[in-house]
């Protein structure tokens, strides 16, 4: 274990350096350059401020010399100042909206985890069957869905049609201060419904047809054969033989599903006016907010990385190949 | 039997909904009703009636004629930026499987750090410095999604470069690119074909959620996306604004997903039996 996890570290170094890299590369990709939508629009700005701004910015040093400037800044969490008037430092205004992003992702995590196993299993279990084949369709549509669109619908129904579920923000806000606690966590809790299911949908057909065909694969095996002449009764076959075969591939699958749940926050967050990561990015792109841009892209990928490490760590301890150091 | 059928009928129905819309696209003119730009202030937010089959949105422009413009969009986008990342995978990973190695040590990291970055939030920082436009949105997709197409080539690669026909080729003193275009590739074609298909399904999703937000094809052009951000706008008094251009989304990418995975039940034996 100890010896997987240390050329697991490495490779998560590396590729952090590479992340690292491509953002750089991106910020410099600009046309002009990162001061430039500052200066262009500003009919005041003379060459001279210009030259003064490129100083500061370190923009008149080699590009290696720029970057390691940039790595150190990004050591400390200094990912510079935010164009937008407030002129607030980038990490700051990200670190606010990191929790309320991460909430909603891990709860549909959990979502995706706890639906999609047992809907796969059960088409698997029940292959060819009307059921199976009701999913199957399901499972397309779902991935064909755009996530945008059945926001839409949702709202169209649920928020106006049928006004059962607020459509926007995260807490009410009229008298949201006189809640009670309780009241307050309901409070949040039905305005997180919509977004948190808009949010697994995609995954969650994803995850199924996953399962639904390791599972299939899994009951043609020898050893399912063998524990079924053993006499052993189905249900014991299925969740104990089967089933924790078909889990340990399932994990590796749903992290590697965190780069398209995290993208997906960018979407719903901002049709459901929810303050979190992917809204922020979306308004610094509507602003052309390069520092803001630009600390998004670093930290969500890091993010990401470290979800992909925690899914390979579960999977290490769940597979006893690689717990026990055979692997 | 009965299970074969309703297989192929499903790839069937993509094929057709997918050459539909191809003709649909290509005769846009001919067959759209009213000009997907002309503004009618005297029809403003018509709901659907037999003039106007899918209504009028807010500026009185018919609905219709607009998706079958938009349908031009979705397809050209889907097209070139798959072929955009398909020439990259193709590339990379015909590389990274053929030489092995270091080259195939960079490459496969390159695939790594390349699928760390949630794509959406990639796509963005690039066009927020490129403006957006149809060529750059084209450009960003295609270069932010040939990762899968580069894996699968390299594992193609990797278990057909030791096959005694390359082998003999080689031998025979064929040169590199030779052996890779002419000879490894053909056999890889398939699995290729069939992540081109499904990956149009999702460049068109990814193109109308990037013009949904505003950041891809921008008004006036039609574009299912950007229909759909007026929708959003008068979604309390105007269904149809909302939920013909999605439909019309999740059906062609429905129709391009059924129609790849019929492909690989065809070409692929081992898949045969699902």
């Amino acid at each position: 274990m100890t010896r997987w996890l240390t050329k697991r570290l490495l490779e998560l170094i590396l590729t952090f350096w590479g992340i690292t890299i491509i953002s750089f590369f991106i910020i410099h990709l600009a046309p002009g350059e990162p001061i430039s939508p500052m200066a262009d629009f500003n009919p005041k700005f003379t060459p001279e401020m210009r030259e003064r701004l490129r100083a500061q910015y370190g923009l008149d040093k080699p590009l290696y010399i720029q970057y390691w400037r940039w790595l150190k800044g990004l050591a400390s969490f200094d990912l510079g100042r935010s164009f937008a008037p407030d002129r607030r430092p980038v990490w700051e205004k990200i670190k606010e909206r990191l929790p309320i992003t991460l909430l909603i992702n891990i709860l549909s995590m959990a979502i995706i985890f706890f639906v999609a196993v047992p809907l796969g299993v059960a088409s698997a279990v029940r292959e060819g069957s009307l059921f199976d084949r009701i999913t199957t369709v399901l499972v397309f549509v779902g991935y064909a869905m755009p996530g945008f669109w059945l926001a839409l619908l949702l709202m169209l129904l649920f928020g106006i049609k049928w006004a059962l579920l607020p459509i926007s923000g995260i807490h009410s806000l009229m008298g949201y201060e006189n809640l009670s606690l309780w009241e307050k966590c309901l409070d949040w809790a039905r305005h997180l419904v919509l977004p948190v299911f808009v949010s697994a949908f995609g995954g969650l057909a994803g995850l199924s047809r996953f399962m639904r065909s390791t599972m299939i694969e899994v009951l043609r095996q020898d050893f399912i054969v063998t524990a079924r002449a053993k006499g052993l009764p189905e249900r014991v076959v299925i969740y104990k033989h089967a089933l924790r075969n078909a889990l340990l591939p399932a994990i590796t699958i749903l992290g590697l599903s965190i780069p398209g749940l995290v993208g997906g926050s960018v979407i719903f967050e901002s049709i459901f006016s929810i303050p979190g990561v992917g809204q922020l990015m979306w308004q610094a792109v509507m602003a052309r907010d390069y520092p803001v841009i630009m600390g998004n892209l670093v930290i969500v990928s890091v993010l990401t990385l470290l979800g992909n490490l925690l899914a390979d760590i579960c999977y290490a301890l769940a597979d006893p190949r690689i717990r026990l150091g055979r692997g | 039997m009965l299970k074969e059928i309703w297989r192929h009928s499903l790839g069937l129905a993509g094929l057709s909904v997918v050459l539909l819309l191809v003709v649909v696209a290509v005769l846009a003119p001919f067959i759209a009703p009213y000009n997907p730009y002309a503004i009618n202030v005297e029809h403003v937010l018509q709901p659907p009636s037999l003039a106007h089959l899918c209504g009028t949105d807010l500026l009185g422009r018919d609905v219709l004629s607009r998706l079958i413009y938009g349908a031009r969009v979705s397809l050209e986008v889907g097209i070139i930026a798959v072929g955009i990342s398909i020439a990259i995978g193709v590339v990379l990973g015909a590389l990274a499987g053929y030489f092995g190695g270091l080259v195939d040590s960079l490459i496969s990291r390159l695939i790594d750090i390349m699928l760390c970055f949630p794509s959406i939030f990639l796509i963005l920082a690039v066009i927020a410095y490129l403006e957006p436009s149809i060529v750059n949105i084209m450009i960003v997709i295609g270069l932010t999604s040939w990762m899968g197409v580069a894996r699968l080539v390299r594992a193609e690669f990797l278990s057909l470069k030791e096959r005694e026909f390359v082998l003999a080729e080689k031998a025979l003193g064929a040169s590199a690119p030779r052996i890779i275009f002419y000879h490894i590739l053909p056999n890889a074609l398939h699995p290729i074909l069939v992540s081109a298909t499904l990956g149009v399904g999702s460049a068109i999703l990814v193109e109308s959620a990037l013009s949904f937000l505003g950041l891809g094809v921008q008004p006036p052009t039609p574009s299912w996306g950007n229909m759909l951000t007026e929708g959003k706008e008068t979604l309390e008094i105007a269904w149809w604004l909302s939920v013909f251009p999605g439909l019309a989304i999740l059906l062609t990418v429905l129709a391009f997903n059924l129609l790849g995975e019929a492909i690989q039940e065809l070409t692929d034996p081992r898949r045969k039996h699902r």
